[in-house]
């Protein structure tokens, strides 16, 4: 894998950030999840709060699945290959996070199908475990063959691919969904316990998951010769208008039932959004999200913000600090304080958590730039084992690589 | 570039590497086969030579001679437990008794029994309840008091929601965790309407002159770092007969436990003639511990 200087400062600022994390893991191991913050009243944290997010993430490759496939819109149709690796590696983070978050690490394997036990079909984390991992190898396997096919210069095979891309699809709502039941079905816990959460959770993901996408396929576009039409970029900014009108729609009822009923259940929204007597730790966070979501609104539905790189951009980043705020910590700490007895513990992640998900984020990143690595060339028709007819190739044009 | 990539012709598979694939996964099935499994899967038989081992193991660590008990649950029994909320001083007298019985973590400090002081003007009120107040002297005016541990549900979410199956209500109703099997994900700690379950975040520090030998399989032995613990109803105790720790503790005899299937029983008696409650009832998670009102 040859690369320019930016190429390697990137990789090497990646590796740097996992072995920090290995590091802090191995802290973690030795003297338990103490290190975290996390204590019984916040039993879960950061760790879940990331999960979460990148779950979302994983299932979004499907907002551009769904126009390309299903409407054969030729524009969307390249960009598919980078959904799925972008979904990949999301899901390696999300293992990676659930891994680092369990007790007993070397006890996974009770979770594998018939070596262990897999508490199936009543615990929801179990479903969880098991469409991810499917999801996981749907897409691995549509992305390897499509890049092979590529690579020996033929056309991926259509009777191969559709149809998993098009199981592709329910099954990103599935994952995601399934996620969000595994907080929605425990009535311990008002603030998730909603009908609207999983519908909020896919209205998230549709934002977050195509805002990575549409900056990493600008810088695609700009450092190699990865062609990619305007209009694309706009139309995805276009759908992502929509998913987070939705998104805001769907917090607004859910605040709206909250304040308006008025039960002991506002509890947890007011934590969030007020805060709770002197404890207004997520106070800033909560506006932070609700303001950056909304920004992110106005400039993708606006035609000519939407069409303005600096503002593109500038939607696209507040999409996903707005998401990832409200989705991962925003979820998962008011779900958990007050705790169940009422209790109002604090939690802030720790540097041994900090470095453990970096060093995770980096794995990801690592993953996702590997692969662009192979898959560029590839689905550029730079790279190819033979030459073959033109009309063979994934892409008409090869053009030479500086 | 094109040179970096390697040769994509495939590898037909020896004779020799098919034959180690065949050995490695015989290997591992019988590793699985005989290695160590949900304990309530386990052949009573060889339950007891694990338990055997688990006890020379303790007593060495300990040293003490520790025993490690495998009762089980008792044919025609479901216990269940009846807190007098009127008689209930508030002295966490049980708190401790619990700890010391039950081989609680003293650094840092588990407690599986929350001792709440509520105002008498609201009620039983979670969000205003207080399980640090730091009196002189209890009860407090205005106050009264909730002690809160496993409320031991006969629909107990927290078992649902198990992904590997290390959590379980036994035959006479005592919800119970597989501390060997238990990964640590916590989803039960998320589950439970009672903060009733408690995480084993660090190496439980308990001197050795304060370990309880007495242990169940089940309930008492130490918890390993990493792994969820609970309440048991003492199961070490009540299914040899005897009461729970707490109930024993308490000064002002605001706790009774006996045999919920038993007609003649104090628990029956008092389910049928006090002012009977449970916590968060509309969560229908049908608690076996009720609160009452004796007076
Ligand atoms: S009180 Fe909590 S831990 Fe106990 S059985 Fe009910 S849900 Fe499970
Ligand atoms: S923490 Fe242990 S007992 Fe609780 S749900 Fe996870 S595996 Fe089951």
């Amino acid at each position: 894998m040859r690369g320019n200087a930016g190429y390697w400062a990137w990789v090497s600022l990646l590796l740097a950030l996992i072995a920090s994390g290995l590091l802090a893991y191995a802290d973690q191991v030795t003297r338990g999840l103490g290190v975290t913050a996390m204590r019984d009243q916040v039993s879960w944290g950061f760790y879940i709060g990331n999960f979460t997010f990148l779950v979302g993430v994983a299932a979004a490759a499907v907002v551009l699945v769904i126009p390309a496939y299903v409407y054969g819109w030729r524009p969307i149709r390249e960009i598919v290959i980078y959904g799925e690796l972008l979904a990949v590696s999301a899901i390696v983070m999300c293992g990676l996070f659930v891994f680092v978050d369990v007790g007993r690490p070397d006890r996974v394997w009770h979770l594998a199908p018939l070596l262990g036990h897999l508490n199936f079909p009543s615990s929801l984390l179990a479903w969880d475990v098991l469409v991810l991992n499917l999801y996981f190898v749907v897409n691995f396997v549509v992305v390897t063959h499509i890049l092979y096919r590529a690579y020996t210069g033929r056309h991926y095979s259509t009777r191969f691919v559709v149809p998993l891309v098009l199981l592709s699809i329910p099954m990103a709502v599935g994952i995601h969904t399934v996620t969000a039941f595994l907080y929605n079905g425990l009535a311990a816990r008002p603030y998730w316990n909603s009908s609207i959460l999983a519908p909020q959770f896919l209205a998230s993901a549709f934002c977050s998951g195509p805002a990575i996408l549409l900056i990493v396929l600008q810088l695609l576009r700009r450092f190699t010769s990865f062609e990619l039409k305007n209009e694309a970029i706009w139309k995805i900014a276009e759908l992502m208008a929509y998913a987070m009108f939705l998104n805001l729609f769907l917090h607004g009822a859910e605040a709206f039932k909250e304040y308006y009923s008025d039960t002991e259940h506002l509890l947890f929204t007011r934590y969030w959004y007020e805060g709770l007597g002197e404890h207004r730790t997520l106070v800033p966070y909560a506006w932070a999200a609700l303001v950056l979501n909304a920004v992110a609104f106005v400039l993708f539905i606006v035609p000519a913000t939407r069409r303005n790189w600096v503002t593109l951009n500038v939607g696209c980043v507040a999409t996903y600090a707005g998401v990832y705020i409200e989705k991962g910590m925003g979820l998962i700490i008011p779900g958990l304080t007050p705790d169940t007895l009422g209790e109002i513990y604090v939690y802030y992640p720790t540097l041994a958590e900090l470095r453990v998900a970096a060093g995770v984020f980096a794995v990801g990143f690592l993953v996702f730039t590997l692969m662009l690595k192979v898959a560029v060339p590839i689905s550029l028709g730079e790279f190819q084992e033979a030459e073959v007819s033109g009309e063979g190739r994934h892409r008409a044009v090869a053009p030479a690589h500086g | 570039m094109g040179d970096t990539m390697s040769s994509d012709t495939p590898h037909p598979v020896t004779r020799r590497q098919f034959a180690s694939c065949t050995a490695a996964a015989a290997a591992g099935f019988l590793l699985t086969a005989c290695g160590p499994r949900r304990l309530r899967e386990v052949p009573k038989a060889r339950l007891r030579s694990m338990l055997d081992d688990l006890e020379r193991e303790y007593s060495k660590t300990y040293g003490k001679a520790v025993t490690v008990s495998d009762t089980p649950a008792a044919d025609g029994v479901v216990f269940a437990y009846a807190l007098d909320i009127s008689r209930c001083i508030g002295c966490r007298r049980c708190v401790y008794a619990c700890v010391d019985e039950n081989n609680q973590s003293r650094d840092p400090q588990v407690h599986w029994i929350r001792v709440l002081s509520m105002d008498k003007e609201r009620g039983i009120d979670f969000a205003h309840a207080d399980a640090y107040y730091d009196a002189k002297e209890v009860p407090q005016d205005g106050h009264f008091y909730v002690p809160v541990a496993c409320q031991q549900c006969r629909n107990p979410p927290c078992t649902k929601v198990c992904p590997v199956g290390a959590t379980w209500a036994e035959k006479d109703g005592i919800v119970v965790i597989d501390y060997d099997w238990c990964i640590g994900c916590r989803c039960c700690m998320a589950a439970c309407p009672y903060g009733a379950r408690h995480f084993n975040w660090s190496d439980a520090g308990i001197p050795n002159e304060q370990v309880n030998p007495a242990m169940h399989y089940l309930g008492n032995r130490p918890r390993p770092r990493g792994v969820v613990e609970k309440c048991t109803f003492c199961i070490q105790r009540v299914r040899k007969g005897r009461y729970p720790a707490c109930v024993e503790a308490c000064p002002v005899g605001a706790r009774k436990f006996g045999n919920l299937l038993d007609p003649e029983s104090e628990i029956r008696y008092i389910i049928e003639h006090k002012r009977v409650l449970v916590l968060k009832e509309e969560l229908n998670t049908m608690p076996k511990f009720f609160y009452f009102y004796g007076t």
